[in-house]
């Protein structure tokens, strides 16, 4: 199967900020926070149709979201998931004595994931966590 | 009838809006619309309203369902589990008042807790910085009537700090800023072309992680010295006119960022920003402002460095404050397994630090004070909603040029609803009769 390795930061972006203070349970939240933005060579470069599910993986871990075209560039190599628990899922643990993970920076492939869900953001954790 | 509520504090980010009106119905129950707030401001003021909200604290069964408990077991729960740890971890503390802090504080002396705010995953590098290198700032104030150069270093306010810009730094009309946009000159340095980079005259799109690189090269372009043909993905001729730009300025200000502190380097980052800003003070005036996230974190770092003299990652642990980021900062206790309970307050670590450490949280006893449900609240054993801080209660916060600002009560919280400040002095209470001390 196709993949890609990009370069992947994250941070705030304004949906994120108001589908948080909305509720983090609630389903705008993950249509906010659980997506990739992917500079267009490398969607095309990925061959996947915009906005289809993605697995988004590193040495830290691995998320399922969704794969859309960036707001905000063009950044052919680099890749954005807002701040959120989609995106602390695979961000490098790192902090080098800091008390700072390194949130951006972290090398991730990109595969196509289709027909896999994007989970809520309690249900992701939870999961995680090892509940059912 | 209705009555409109002026002058009030937003209590989402740094920039700590003053000039919110509120129109609340006449008993004084209920918020009907909110003015002048940015989109994230105004729906957390609305979202206080939900009809869904949590009022009263719930402990997880063993199936994983909660159950309602009163304030009462939720306090004597918290102090147990915080009396019990022999490191306890007491995380948060930013999006709450300075008081509620305070009591928060006098919890964690007395248990020996590690008390650590929302800077250890924001300017956590930028305050280790200013330790190393010191800080030449200035006031909001002083950025809209004199500042003629802007420059957002790693940071996108358009996104994160909807009204910096027309508050303070590219639109305001000042008393030596007369012209507004027109007095001033605007410079982003994302490695993205930002929403903020649309507003710019000029937009360096710098490498990612390959800051320290570009003001390395600035301050050699100060200089005039030779630089190579790239400088992190930049052409030389770029860092000239950005170095000259700023020299003609008569007051230059660097906001900077998640992208500095975020990315390989961090605090060394922050060390030579800093640096480029002591440059320019030898050619014009220059000052550095770090853009704060939560609306009181800096409010955190005040009260704990007169009480404790460090601004995060406190542990009290030993009887005494010491204070080592890396050893005693939450990720990395987190992560090495070293504290045995988890206390938040005023923060979402569940989504905000890396599952590594929030499946730590999910192991250990643990409580969530916080108005709403989060995926903290979703891993920790108690939730316990609380009031919200500058809606249902006033408090004391600090805005991101360290200006304290009394932020103001709009509406009265649900029914029965205690404020954070209130529950902490019930868990003090329950700790004092543990440990046995005069309450």
């Amino acid at each position: 199967m196709t993949s890609i390795t990009v370069n992947l930061i994250s941070g705030r972006t304004i949906q994120q900020g108001v589908s948080m203070e909305a509720g983090k349970e609630k389903e705008d939240y993950m249509k906010s926070c659980g997506i990739i933005e992917l500079d267009a060579a490398d969607i095309a470069a990925l061959g996947i149709w915009k906005n289809s599910n993605v697995r988004v993986s590193s040495e830290f871990g691995s998320v399922i979201v969704k794969a859309i075209e960036t707001t905000q560039g063009p950044h052919p190599g680099l890749a954005w998931i807002p701040m959120g628990p989609w995106a602390n899922m695979v961000v490098d643990t790192n902090t080098y004595s800091t008390g700072m993970p390194t949130f951006k920076g972290t090398k991730v492939t990109v595969e196509p994931a289709e027909d896999e869900k994007v989970l809520s953001s309690i249900e992701l954790v939870l999961t995680a966590c090892g509940e059912e | 009838m209705t009555k409109l509520v002026t002058d009030v504090i937003c209590p989402f980010c740094g920039t700590l809006c003053d000039d919110i009106i509120v129109k609340v119905s006449d008993d004084g129950k209920q918020i009907l619309e909110v003015e002048n707030a940015c989109a994230i401001g105004a729906e957390k003021f609305l979202h206080a309203q939900s009809p869904d909200r949590i009022t009263r604290p719930r402990m997880k069964q063993e199936n994983g369902e909660w159950k309602e408990v009163t304030y009462e077991e939720a306090a004597k729960y918290t102090a147990k589990i915080l009396c019990d740890a022999k490191k306890p971890l007491m995380y948060g503390w930013s999006s709450t008042s300075c008081e509620a802090q305070s009591t928060g504080h006098m919890i964690a002396e007395k248990v020996g807790g590690i008390v650590d705010n929302t800077a250890t995953v924001c300017h956590g590098p930028s305050l280790i910085a200013v330790h190393d290198v010191g800080i030449p700032s200035c006031t909001l104030g002083e950025v809209k009537n004199r500042a003629d150069r802007i420059v957002f270093w790693g940071c996108n306010p358009a996104h994160a700090h909807p009204r910096h810009m027309s508050r303070y730094s590219i639109f305001p009309r000042g008393f030596f800023t007369v012209k507004g946009q027109k007095s001033r000159k605007i410079i982003v340095v994302d490695p993205r072309p930002t929403d903020t980079a649309s507003l710019a005259d000029m937009h360096v799109q710098v490498e990612q992680g390959r800051d320290y690189e570009l003001l390395d090269a600035l301050r050699v372009a100060f200089k005039g010295e030779e630089l190579p043909d790239m400088i992190a993905g930049v052409p030389k001729e770029k860092v000239y006119e950005l170095a000259e730009l700023l020299k003609e300025g008569r007051f230059v200000t660097i906001f900077f960022g998640m992208g500095v502190t975020h990315s390989l380097g961090k605090n060394h980052n922050i060390d030579i920003a800093i640096a480029v800003t002591a440059d320019l003070n030898k050619y014009t005036k220059a000052s550095i402002i770090p853009m704060r996230g939560h609306y009181n974190v800096t409010g955190s770092g005040q009260v704990l460095g007169w009480q404790f003299g460090f601004p995060f990652c406190v542990d009290l642990s030993r009887g005494f404050a010491r204070y080592n980021p890396g050893e005693t900062s939450s990720n990395d206790l987190l992560q090495r397994g070293e504290v045995d309970a988890s206390f938040v307050i005023g923060s979402d670590p569940g989504s905000h630090f890396p599952f590594k450490s929030v499946k730590k949280i999910y192991d250990l006893p643990s409580v969530c004070i916080d108005p709403h449900m989060t995926p903290t609240a979703a891993v920790s054993k108690c939730h316990v909603p609380v009031a919200l801080v500058g809606i249902e209660v006033a408090g004391s916060c600090y805005r991101m040029d360290n200006v304290p600002i009394e932020s103001r009560k709009v509406v009265d919280a649900p029914e029965g609803m205690l404020t954070d400040a209130e529950f902490l002095e019930m868990v003090l209470e329950e700790v004092n009769k543990i440990k046995g001390a005069a309450a």
